[in-house]
């Protein structure tokens, strides 16, 4: 065992945890953060998408151990209290989801990538979603989220 | 996953001493090949050391006509830097067309390289563009660097700390991506050096990337898509799976191949 910290959604957090824990086992298990899914544990799906010091990454394909004095940010970490986060507030909007597996990992994705790059196109949009996969809404509605979401996020500015 | 120990090496002379103390020690970079494997148990080493603290190893500067890239850089990193999309702009957009942004934000090019993966992009940007692997105790041409399928010429204890490009006077990169992973099925990297072109192949060689000498001299000769319309005689053997024949292999290496051509200008 071996004693991880960090600062996940503004909170320190530690606990003691094998070498192989993988960060999402961590935060899920250890943390009880389970907004954070775990869709194929494969690397493929991105619903597992949290960041690690301002980068979308799969936390199904890190360490916790990795992450060790980072800065996460969990698909908890988005709201303002009661008050939801623009990308998440679009989603809903938009019926961006209808099971809501993906979701969590689709909007962490879209956060980042909109955070980058402000001005995206559709085109741009489902290629910058490429490592998210959603069995349920065809897509449309989940770009059609994530334009609505870029948007709201520059009007809050 | 079976378990290991984990060490966090501060600089490569730490993580070069660790590997040695360990009975089966692995470096891990980005961890976006290494994890998969290891959770599928298809590998179970003592140790795992991790780069990702050792900050000599992660960035990119331009010397001349020498780009290098420390093995630590992320795909995003390259895909992103200015001074690549300036010096080697094939290299860069081969960086943005690497699997996912996530894999990006995390996978290097060390790893990648090290891994010489048959379907994996950087081996045919290395080969292309004739760079050098440098390691922790030598310098290694790519020519020499990919020796078979998921095989190279590092030593157990080697490690990579660095990849130098020679700036090409034009180069392109054409990926036909596997709709499913978005690895190669097959990649071409044309590049015009002022030496003579090079051309190199991912995705189809069933022993990794391999060099097309017949599409070489075909455009030193005339640097045109239309050239390329030759046989490709000394072809190595071609993959076989359940994504494509080798026929179908050996068209798009050509098709691939006139587009680089093309988009080069
Ligand atoms: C969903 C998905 C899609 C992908 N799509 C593509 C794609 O389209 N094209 C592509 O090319 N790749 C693709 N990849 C692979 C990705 O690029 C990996 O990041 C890369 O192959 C390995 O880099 P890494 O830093 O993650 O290495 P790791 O996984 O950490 O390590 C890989 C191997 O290299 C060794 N190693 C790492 N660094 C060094 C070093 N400095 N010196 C010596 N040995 C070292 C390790 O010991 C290990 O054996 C994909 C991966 C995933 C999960
Ligand atoms: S659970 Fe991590 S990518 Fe699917
Ligand atoms: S909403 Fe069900 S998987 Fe995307």
């Amino acid at each position: 065992m071996t004693n991880v910290s960090m600062t996940v959604n503004g909170r320190p957090v530690s606990a003691d945890v094998e070498p192989r824990t993988l960060l999402v086992e961590y935060l899920r298990e250890n943390i009880g953060l389970t907004g954070t899914h775990v869709g194929c544990d494969t690397s493929q799906c991105g619903a597992c998408v949290i960041h690690v010091d301002g980068k979308s990454v799969k936390s199904c394909t890190m360490l916790a151990v990795q992450a060790a004095g980072c800065e996460v940010t969990t698909i908890e970490g988005l709201a303002n209290g009661d008050d939801l986060h623009p990308m998440q507030a679009a989603f809903r909007e938009n019926h961006g989801l209808q099971c809501g597996f993906c979701t969590p990992g689709m909007v962490m994705s879209a956060v980042d990538l909109v955070t980058k790059n402000p001005d995206l196109t559709d085109t741009e949009i489902r290629d910058g979603l490429e490592g998210n996969i959603c069995r349920c809404t065809g897509y449309h509605n989940i770009v059609k989220s994530v334009r609505a979401g870029s948007n709201a996020m520059k009007a809050a500015e | 996953m079976y378990e290991f120990n984990y060490h966090k090496a501060s600089s490569v002379s730490d993580a070069e001493q660790a590997l040695r103390n360990a009975s089966d020690g692995k470096i891990v970079a980005g961890g976006q090949t290494l994890l998969p494997t290891l959770k599928q148990r298809l590998a179970s080493p003592s140790d795992l050391i991790d780069l990702g603290g050792c900050s000599e190893l992660c960035g990119i500067s331009v010397d001349g006509d020498t780009v290098t890239i420390g093995a630590m850089t992320t795909h995003a990193m390259v895909a992103n830097s200015a001074e690549v999309q300036s010096a080697i702009p094939a290299l860069a957009g081969l960086a943005s067309n690497i699997g996912d942004a996530q894999v990006r934000n995390l996978g290097t090019i060390g790893g990648s390289i090290a891994n010489n993966d048959p379907a994996a992009d950087y081996p045919a940007a290395c080969l292309g563009l004739g760079a050098v692997i440098v390691t922790d105790k030598r310098e290694i041409v790519a020519d020499d660097f990919f020796t078979g399928l998921f095989e190279t010429a590092l030593d157990e204890h080697e490690i990579i700390t660095a990849i130098r490009f020679p700036k090409p006077e034009k180069a392109c990169y054409q990926k036909f991506p596997n709709p499913a992973s978005r690895y190669a099925l097959v990649g071409v990297m044309v590049a015009k050096m002022s030496s003579g072109v090079r051309v190199a192949v991912t995705g189809a060689g069933a022993d990794g990337v391999f060099r097309v000498d017949a599409f070489e001299s075909a455009l030193d000769g005339s640097f045109s898509a239309s050239s390329l319309d030759i046989e490709m005689v000394h072809l190595p053997d071609l993959l076989e799976d359940i994504h494509g024949s080798p026929g179908y292999r050996e068209n798009l290496i050509r098709v691939m191949g006139k587009r680089a051509v093309e988009a080069c200008g």
